[in-house]
Formats: C-alpha cells, sequence, structure tokens
C-alpha cells in the first residue's frame, strides 16, 4: 500500500476515513431511494439528475468506485496481516467474554456486504451502463422509477436484500463507531457520537429494508 | 476440589506441543491459581515426570509475569487481576480448566506455559523513555505544575505491568494497548511532551516490527487488562501519531 501506509495506525486511519465516506454515502442514497416510496416522480427527477450530472459522473462516481475498492481492500489485507500475527489459535478462546460478535467479525459482515454490493451493481450498476454507453437510448426522464420497482418482483431478490442490509447493520454497529477511535477521536463527545452512531446503523439499514419491502409488497 | 486440567506441554520452541490431561485432587477454593499448580507439579515431580513450566514472580499482582490464557481469557475469567491473584473459588468442584500460553507470532513459546515477551522491551527500547540528565544534577519531577487530570491519566497509563494480556486477548494479537500506554504515560507530562513526536513514530514503528496485528477496536484488551488500562490511550497514541507523522 505504499509507504504513505507503511504503519499499522496509518492503515486503520485510512480504513476509518474511507468508512466514513461510505457512511456519508449511504446517507445520500438512502435519502434519493427513500424518495421513491413518497414521490415516484421526484425520484425519477433525482436519477435523472445524478446520472446525467457531469460533476457526479465524472468526479463524485470515481471517486465513489475508488473509497469502495479501497475499503474492501485495505480490509483484506488487515485480515490477512491480523491473522498472521497468531501464528497458533487458542484450542479455547472465548472470545464472546471481552467483546462483541459485531467487532470480532467485522471481516465476515463486511464479505456479506461486498457480495451484495455484486448483485446490486449487476442489477443496477450495469444495465445503466449498458442502457447508457452500448445501447445508446434517448434519454428518458421517467424511466427510473419503474426499473427500481421491477427489481423488487422477486422474492429471491427481496431477501437476499434484507439479509444483506442486515450485515450492513452489524458491519456499521461497530465500524461506525469505531472510525472515530481510529481517528483518534475521544472526548467528551465521545458518548454522543456513539450513541449518534449506533442510531445512524440501526435506521439507515433498517430503512433500506423498508424500501425494499415496500416495493415488494407494492408488486404483489 | 476436585479438577480436569488441560494444560499446553510443548518441550522446547521449536518442539510441536500438546494439550495434556491432568487430574488433580484436594484443591481449596483460597488457593491462587498458581498454587493449584504447584500442587499439580509437586505431583508430577514425585511421580517423576516433568513439571508444567509457567512464568511467576511477585505472586501480588504487579509483576505482570504469570500469564497464562485460562479457559479462553488472559488470567482467566475474574476481571481486573493478574492470574497469581486468581483464586480456586472461582471455580467449581468438576470443572475442566483449559490452561494455554499467551498465543502471538510476536510471543514465541519457549517452554509449555512461558513465552517470550521480550517484544515488549524492544517497543520500550525504542523510546520509551525521556531524556534527562541523571547526573546528580536532576530537577525535581514536582517543581513543574501539571494539571491534576493529566496527573492522573499518566498515572493510570503507567500502571502497565506488560503482562501482555491485551495482546492475549486480541483476536488480532495486537500491541496497542501496551505501546499506547506507554507512549500516553510520557506524552500527558511536560517531561515526556519534547520527545513525544519522535517517541510515538519509533515505538510504532517498532511494534510494527515485532509482527504484532492492527488494533480493531473490538475492546477486549481494555476488558482483559489487570490494570484496567484504557482504550483512551490508544486513541490517544492513534492522535499522537498522526500529529507527529504530518510536521
Amino acid at each position: 500500500m505504499g509507504g504513505l501506509l507503511k504503519s499499522s495506525v496509518a492503515k486503520k486511519f485510512a480504513m476509518a476515513l474511507s468508512g466514513l465516506f461510505l457512511v456519508l454515502f449511504l446517507a445520500q442514497h438512502f435519502t434519493i431511494n427513500l424518495t421513491s416510496v413518497i414521490s415516484p416522480d421526484t425520484f425519477n427527477e433525482i436519477s435523472h439528475f445524478m446520472g446525467t450530472n457531469f460533476l457526479v459522473q465524472a468526479i463524485l462516481q470515481p471517486v465513489l468506485i475508488f473509497g469502495v475498492v479501497f475499503h474492501f481492500i485495505m480490509g483484506f489485507v488487515l485480515e490477512i496481516q491480523n491473522r498472521n500475527a497468531r501464528a497458533k489459535n487458542y484450542v479455547r478462546y472465548n472470545g464472546s467474554a471481552n467483546s462483541s460478535w459485531m467487532s470480532r467479525n467485522m471481516i465476515y459482515s463486511g464479505a456479506v456486504v461486498l457480495a451484495f454490493l455484486g448483485l446490486h451493481f449487476y442489477d443496477f450498476w450495469v444495465p445503466e451502463l449498458v442502457h447508457k454507453y452500448v445501447e445508446s437510448h434517448p434519454a428518458d426522464a421517467t424511466r427510473y422509477y419503474g426499473e427500481l420497482v421491477a427489481k423488487f418482483v422477486s422474492p429471491v431478490r427481496t431477501g437476499l436484500y434484507v439479509i444483506s442490509f442486515v450485515f450492513l447493520m452489524l458491519h456499521l454497529l461497530h465500524g461506525f463507531s469505531s472510525s472515530f477511535q481510529s481517528m483518534g477521536i475521544r472526548n467528551k463527545y465521545s458518548e454522543g457520537i456513539r450513541k449518534f452512531t449506533v442510531g445512524y446503523a440501526i435506521i439507515i439499514p433498517l430503512g433500506f429494508i423498508f424500501i425494499a419491502l415496500f416495493h415488494y409488497i407494492n408488486n404483489l | 476440589m476436585k479438577l480436569t486440567l488441560k494444560i499446553w506441554r510443548q518441550e522446547n520452541a521449536t518442539a510441536k506441543g500438546k494439550m495434556v490431561d491432568y487430574t488433580i485432587d484436594g484443591i481449596d477454593g483460597d488457593m491462587s491459581f498458581l498454587e493449584m499448580l504447584d500442587v499439580l507439579n509437586e505431583e508430577l515431580v514425585n511421580k517423576g515426570e516433568q513439571p508444567v513450566e509457567f512464568d511467576h514472580d511477585c505472586r501480588e499482582g504487579i509483576c505482570g509475569s504469570c500469564s497464562l490464557q485460562i479457559n479462553g481469557e488472559p488470567h482467566g475469567p475474574d476481571k481486573l487481576i493478574t492470574t497469581c491473584q486468581l483464586h480456586m473459588r472461582t471455580f467449581k468442584d468438576g470443572d475442566t480448566i483449559v490452561i494455554e500460553p499467551f498465543r502471538a507470532k510476536a510471543f514465541p513459546v519457549i517452554k509449555d506455559l512461558i513465552v517470550d515477551r521480550t517484544a515488549f522491551d524492544r517497543i520500550q527500547q525504542a523510546y520509551g523513555y525521556i531524556s534527562v540528565n541523571t547526573s546528580g544534577n536532576t530537577i525535581d519531577a514536582n517543581t513543574i505544575p501539571i494539571k491534576k487530570e493529566n496527573a492522573d491519566d499518566s498515572f493510570n497509563a503507567a500502571t502497565c505491568i506488560g503482562c501482555g494480556a491485551c495482546v492475549a486477548a486480541c483476536k488480532n494479537a495486537s500491541a496497542m494497548l501496551f505501546t499506547s500506554a506507554k507512549v500516553s504515560q510520557f506524552a500527558l507530562l511536560p517531561q515526556g511532551e519534547v520527545e513525544a513526536d519522535r517517541r510515538v513514530l519509533a515505538m510504532v514503528e517498532q511494534m510494527d516490527k515485532e509482527g504484532f496485528g492492527n488494533c480493531s477496536n473490538t475492546g477486549a484488551c481494555e476488558i482483559e487488562c489487570p490494570k484496567g488500562i484504557s482504550l483512551e490511550n490508544i486513541a490517544r497514541m492513534n492522535r499522537e501519531y498522526l500529529k507527529a507523522s504530518v510536521k
């Protein structure tokens, strides 16, 4: 990862920073998705803006992709180093006596979210690229809501989305507040920050679950 | 009480090692855990067998030598104590107790339950000190006013006995709690502040060189630390390190 990220502290800082960036992105994604429940027209309007705006497409999207790829690669790099740091495992290891399941299994919850991203890209990003750059359709600002709803006809896909969001919740429950510790932020506001991060970690994934189930039930 | 002990036996640093079962009877609840091991060793010696090797020294929770992983936790199930302060009344008649050495690549097993923790010494040697004249003209530290909060935090950090429970408990075998305690105890005081940047960079570099894992902020180290060293020290070290890196 180069000289900049040579030390363990720097690696954790970078991991925390990329994580916080993705947390911010989640809030933005959730807000846009929520409009699909409230007003299909607004959802279409925002989606069209996001899909056609130069700044979003040429700058924000590559930064987001870099953030996602960096977070996952760094997560795996750290996991490999951590596993190597214990040459021989304990016969008995009572991890639950001193730490939460979420904190000990970030790699697994993260791997589920990564697998979900594969499905999510297959569902939305790849068709969007094909629509825009391969098939070259005329611009249609009203297609987005229909495309979104069509994905939630399948109970299997809806189920996979729900399960993935549960794992996202588990990942955020530890990761969001932990990122502040990795960045050295620990002061009189820390308890407030922790409460906010727990609330965020529960509300945002539950919101995504609600949106998926809303469209699935609407399709019935 | 009668107990079944499952103990890691390893002839030397290069031997493979395995868990060996022992049955021990007549253990009193008021015995310390190490006294129970003493009884076992007496029996083994009387039978002509090799005693179980384990580290111990002060037997009053200060030296940090008696580092054992007991039933999956460093220093056993009780909190804020070392193994020598663990009493057998914590266990019940008929219990099975699994005893292993602290596991980390940076803490190689020397024999049975004894591990080499000199990695901690090398982290300390990297910059776990302040450069002061000790030739007889040393200025009394108490002549410099220090904020009460800083003095308390520094003292608390300095209570780390370097036992290695933080490394043993951490799923990543990270030494961040130990290193951060040593960084903090100096960084919080005016005498240590002068060299704070060089200190934190050197100590983290040495910690990484030793092959310890990265901190995942699970908090296991803080829970299992016999001296209750706080995670606040890790946040402080991260802060100090990042600050020193950009200077």
